[in-house]
């Protein structure tokens, strides 16, 4: 197989234990330049084979100056003995997810490469650990891995990144398809006083990649966290409560229903977990059309949500609106809030409860007993009233292991990242090439692998894109 | 008294004497095989109906690798060529192409000469009309082989071809040359006449044939521009166009002394708007844009209309003017191809400077012919249903005089190689332009008349003009084609290049005084330590040949051995870095699909990727992983499949 993988192996919680999974010809050699025993400086490869060492993981920033990232135990596990049969290293670490996710950049930063989803079951099978019989196992994996992904990659992308990177794609393109067209047709199209002008460009692009990579560092791009998402009816409230929690005014509130016609996002972190609010639309049956898309919306975010909280506005009698939220939020773990206490309540627990056990009734989600299981928490968004004990419910329904993120978001922010990194890298390739004063030809090389590397995180193949461009843009001979 | 039918029997029919078959018949011939090459015209053999070059921006590559293989081509035009130029001299070294200005007739007349002197092949005017097969699997009369007949592998086996006098040729494999010729239809305007180009006979039968054999067909179209009368051009409003100082031939066995001639020289002129307007108002009467055609046209070589209503806002385009031969007056007028009618086409090129007064030879006009969807074929070019049955050339959906060239040989050398009972060639993606060339058109969606570009080409830096015997010369002596001589002159000249790389790496220079001021009066920066020779050449502005001043223990090598030296040294880095691809690219090729694996087998497969695969039945996974609709997760099922299937079966 050659090259050497790495990938967060556990699930990735906010417990804090989790192991980082390193395998390949050079496993050992790379996490060597991480690791350091207490008593400083002694090489893995003189351990043996399966035994677990305590240490250090550190990170060299350019300068030099070494940054502890964990303690962790370090287990080393030579071919053929180990899960892959190839040569591995696990490395122990108790620092919580961040950490995890920083240790496993360094291992990448170091010579690996982001496992592909099933990489290592996939290895293990090709190289002889598991029966023939396992095979289609192992296929269903990757599938399903794969297929989880895709779908993951997409849904953290958000909108801004996506554009950014088209945009950035579209640029390259351009860029490739005229040298190419020049060194096809040289007697058509000339390159003459062309390196300036890509020097020029070149540049710019590293400085947006860079600014790219900057906010990925800080998980901005990337919706990280605990996807919470807001539902309830227009005007009950949900606004309000994201800049509470925001300390912003982010959201436009105003007492006409329906204001919110979008989603906003916002991310928030309560001691150590970290929430991604997404606030949605009002849902109710609406003939605006704009307002029908926003409801959409909000449909869509609440089915990925990890986290849905229900905003009930509590001066004003349930309806059919409500009914319909209830069906949308059935097998969600979800915080109920009973919003507008300052007012003349309409609803009270009691009411809402007996709503909730008709409607499940319907959806035959009832537990034998007949009893449902929710949290009702009463609050006034206007006078942040109930606001602490929300947060407290958050806190305790997440390290009571009740909600957790999706690793596949830490693993999709790492993979973004692996690949406008490499794409940062080409592009520096390209300003190395143009400095030497190399000929034309050798910078189109580099500038398709930067095409390539950012296509893949908007899940684009190169394909017959040049052919295409060059076709369409240039007026070829003959 | 009942008519006779006339009956031969010999190894190889080659249908089509273009550039594609002129390869193909030379190649078998040459491998030992009785061969017999058809054409519907013995005066038509290696006919340039369309521009008078070989070579240019990466076909000039192809027509290299040809020579490597023990292909004709190059040595032909070395003979017959009236100009030449080595393109992109400014750029690297990778897209140096070569490009010949050809005397048609001569050329023509060369190859004519070539086969009709080759030994074991006959030249035959004849148009073939039907194939004849019968099943691989044998005749089911034979009881141990008729249970294979039943559960059928469903494969054909080509057994001889019937011409329109009702000769039949009884043979071993079949190469199909047909270039244009199938059911052609030639557009000038609103004339429309059904033969071939140049006026020549259009073969009307084989498309029935080769549909009867279950192989689907397509429709093409290219086109031509005006050949006008050399004494009707003012050349005095147009720029002269010199051939090179000094000419590279195109053989690797042409001595280069023989191709210093006296050159003919080309003219470039431009169109204007003046031009463009006559285009735009007639445009209704052009069989294109008013639906009379149906075929798809290349985008790389437009007609004059096309470029006028896709590049709207292109003030002019270049017009090339350039001699079809030396014994002749006839101009052809490079980059105004259409298929306008007459009487537009004087009007046209009439507002162009120094075509005010021309004389129209040959009107320009457009071609549509019937081709083939080459995703029927195996990389060796062979149908992957009909064995024996072998395709090259326009046939395929390519367009170009070299790109047929080159897979004619390909045909030619796999047909023998087949009957010879030996492994057949294929050519991957990182062994040369011929490889990407046949790759592209087996695996690929291909929609139109698909031309060779330096960009299709992922590892470029690796497949350059100056290298192709180095990386193909051992292939055609191992095919057979290249001789034991010729081989071991190759040989010899990769050892010298070796031994001399490895001396410069090690030969070390000080600062002294002496180099200190070399490099000073070559305005390169000063030696602060050692170095070594090699680190020197490194520098763009030093080459080899400079460094003769330090480097005094030099030994006398011959240029292409230096050129490669330089090259290797200077590019080093770059050409290691594709070398690590290459790499990573041969392990997924090395890795075959059986031809029979069962894809409904493969159950996590996404259903796109299992339709497309059991319908293309890739030959590797890395071919496979080159399909679009195939992605990254689904090769991972794939190997994992594999790993069963090939386990299970030893």
């Amino acid at each position: 197989m050659g090259d050497t993988i790495a990938a967060i192996a556990t699930a990735i919680s906010e417990s804090g234990i989790g192991i980082v999974r390193v395998s390949g010809d050079n496993a050992v050699q790379i996490v060597d330049k991480i690791y350091r025993t207490k008593a400083g400086k002694r090489a893995l490869s003189h351990f043996d084979s399966h035994t677990v060492h305590y240490g250090f993981i550190v990170d060299r920033e350019s300068g030099g100056k070494e940054e502890i990232l964990d303690e962790a135990l370090v287990v080393v596990m030579m071919a053929p003995r180990s899960y892959t049969a190839e040569d591995t290293v696990e490395i122990n670490c108790h620092g919580g997810a961040l950490v995890l996710q920083r240790v496993l950049e360094s291992v990448l930063k170091h010579g690996a490469r982001l496992a592909q989803p099933g990489e290592f079951t996939k290895r293990a099978f090709l190289n002889g650990r598991m029966d023939l019989s396992k095979a289609e196992a192992v296929m269903d994996i990757i599938h399903a891995k794969s297929r989880l992904a895709l779908q993951s990659s997409m849904n953290q992308l958000c909108g801004s990144v996506f554009d950014a990177m088209k945009e950035l794609r579209e640029e390259l393109l351009y860029e490739i398809a005229f040298i190419e067209s020049a060194l096809d047709d040289p007697e058509h199209i000339s390159l003459d006083g062309y390196p300036d002008k890509l020097r020029i460009k070149t540049e710019k692009i590293l400085e947006r990649l860079q600014k790219l990579l900057d906010t990925a560092e800080y998980g901005k791009i990337l919706k990280e966290g605990i996807r919470t998402v807001i539902v309830g009816k227009p005007n009950a409230g949900k606004s309000s409560l994201l800049n509470i929690l925001a300390g912003e005014d982010r959201a436009i509130v105003t007492d006409v229903a329906g204001t919110t016609r979008d989603a906003l996002e916002e991310t928030i972190r309560l001691d150590g977990v970290s929430l991604r609010v997404v606030d949605t639309a009002g849902i109710r049956s609406t003939e605006d059309i704009v307002e029908k898309i926003g409801v959409e919306k909000a449909r869509k975010y609440a089915l990925d949500a990890d986290l849905l909280i229900y905003i009930v506005d509590g001066s004003v009698p349930l309806d059919e609106s409500d009914d319909e939220i209830l069906r949308m939020i059935a097998k969600k773990k979800t915080i109920i809030l009973l919003n507008k206490s300052d007012l003349d309540m309409a609803v009270t627990e009691e009411i809402l409860k007996e709503k909730i056990k008709t409607v499940f009734k319907e959806m035959q989600l009832l537990s034998k007993e007949g009893e449902v299981e929710t949290v009702i928490i009463r609050t006034s968004t206007k006078e942040k009233v109930g606001i602490g004990a929300l947060e407290e419910k958050v806190k305790e329904m997440f390290f009571h292991g009740e909600v957790s993120f999706n690793d596949e978001v830490v693993i999709t922010n790492m993979r973004h990242k692996e690949a406008m990194q490499d794409a940062y890298e080409s592009m520096m390739q390209v300003k190395a090439s143009l400095e030497k004063g190399m000929p034309e030809d050798f910078y189109s090389i580099d500038l398709m692998s930067a095409y390539a590397s950012l296509g893949k995180i908007i899940g684009e193949e190169v394909g017959e894109d040049l052919v295409n461009e060059i076709f369409s843009k240039f007026c070829m001979g003959k | 008294m009942g008519t006779m039918q006339i009956r031969e029997k010999v190894d190889v029919c080659v249908v089509g004497a273009g550039h594609a078959g002129c390869e193909a018949a030379l190649a078998c011939a040459r491998m030992g095989l009785e061969t017999v090459i058809f054409t519907v015209s013995i005066d038509s053999i290696a006919l340039m109906p369309c521009n008078p070059n070989i070579g240019g921006s990466s076909k000039g590559h192809l027509v290299r690798e040809v020579d490597a293989l023990g292909g004709e081509m190059g040595k032909i035009i070395d003979r017959t060529f009236i100009q030449s130029k080595m393109l992109n001299i400014s750029k690297g070294p990778a897209v140096h192409s070569l490009r010949a200005q050809a005397d048609k007739a001569e050329y023509s007349r060369a190859m004519r000469k070539t086969l009709e002197n080759q030994e074991r092949l006959t030249v035959k005017q004849a148009e073939v009309c039907e194939l004849l097969t019968d099943w691989a699997d044998g005749c089911s009369k034979d009881s141990s082989l008729g249970e294979a007949v039943e559960k059928g592998s469903g494969k054909k086996r080509i057994t001889g071809v019937k011409t329109f006098t009702g000769a039949v040729y009884e043979c071993k494999a079949v190469i199909l040359c047909t270039g244009t010729y199938l059911r052609a239809r030639c557009l000038c305007g609103e004339a429309i006449s059904y033969t071939g180009p140049n006026g020549l006979q259009a073969a009307n039968h084989l498309t029935d044939s080769l549909k009867k054999l279950g192989i689907e067909m397509r429709r093409f179209k290219t086109g031509t521009p005006a050949r006008m009368d050399k004494r009707s051009l003012d050349f005095s409003k147009m720029q002269e166009q010199f051939g090179d100082e000094r000419v590279v031939p195109f053989s690797f066995s042409t001595n280069p002394e023989d191709v210093q001639i006296d050159q003919a020289s080309c003219w470039l002129t431009y169109t204007n708007e003046k031009t463009h307007e006559v285009i735009r108002e007639n445009l209704d009467r052009s069989p294109i844009y008013a639906g009379v055609i149906e075929g798809t046209g290349p985008r790389y070589c437009p007609s004059i209309e096309d470029k006028v209503v896709k590049f709207a806002d292109k003030e002019r385009h270049q017009v090339f003017i350039e001699p079809e031969g030396l014994h002749t007056n006839e101009m052809y007028v490079g980059g105004m191809s259409s298929s306008l009618p007459e009487d537009v086409q004087y009007a046209m090129y009439r507002t162009v400077p120094g075509l005010e007064n021309c004389k129209i030879v040959r009107n320009a006009y457009a071609i549509e012919y019937d081709c083939i969807n080459p995703r029927q074929l195996h990389p060796t070019l062979e149908f992957k249903d009909i064995k024996g049955l072998f395709s090259g050339g326009q046939l395929n959906g390519s367009s170009g005089y070299e790109e047929a060239a080159a897979q004619g040989l390909l045909a030619g050398i796999n047909a023998a190689l087949s009957i010879l009972g030996k492994e057949q060639l294929t050519i991957d993606r990182s062994e040369g332009y011929l490889g990407v060339l046949v790759d592209d058109l087996v695996t690929k969606d291909n929609f139109e008349p698909y031309r060779m570009m330096t960009s299709r080409a992922e590892y470029r830096l690796l497949l350059r003009q100056d290298n192709a015997d180095l990386r193909l010369r051992e292939k055609g002596y191992l095919a057979g084609l290249v001789s034991e001589e010729t081989y071991e002159k190759t040989c010899r000249k990769k050892e010298r290049i070796e031994k001399e790389i490895k001396r410069l790496k090690g030969l070390s220079v000080g600062a002294s005084k002496e180099v200190q001021e070399f490099l000073q009066a070559q305005g390169s920066s000063l030696l602060k330590t050692g170095t070594s020779m090699a680190e020197l050449m490194c520098r763009p502005e030093l080459s080899y040949d400079m460094l003769a001043e330090l480097d005094t223990g030099r030994e006398p090598l011959p240029a292409d051995v230096t050129e490669q030296v330089e090259i290797e040294i200077k590019y080093e880095g770059y050409i290691t870095r594709q070398f690590c691809q290459v790499q990573q690219f041969k392990k997924m090729e090395e890795k075959k699909i059986p031809e029979d694996l069962d894809y409904r087998e493969v159950k996590s497969l996404r259903l796109e990727a299992r339709q497309k695969l059991m319908h293309y039945r890739p030959v590797s996974v890395g071919q496979a992983s080159r399909i679009s609709g195939v992605s990254p997760a689904d090769i991972s099922v794939l190997l994992v499949y594999l790993e069963q299937y090939n386990k299970k079966v030893l």
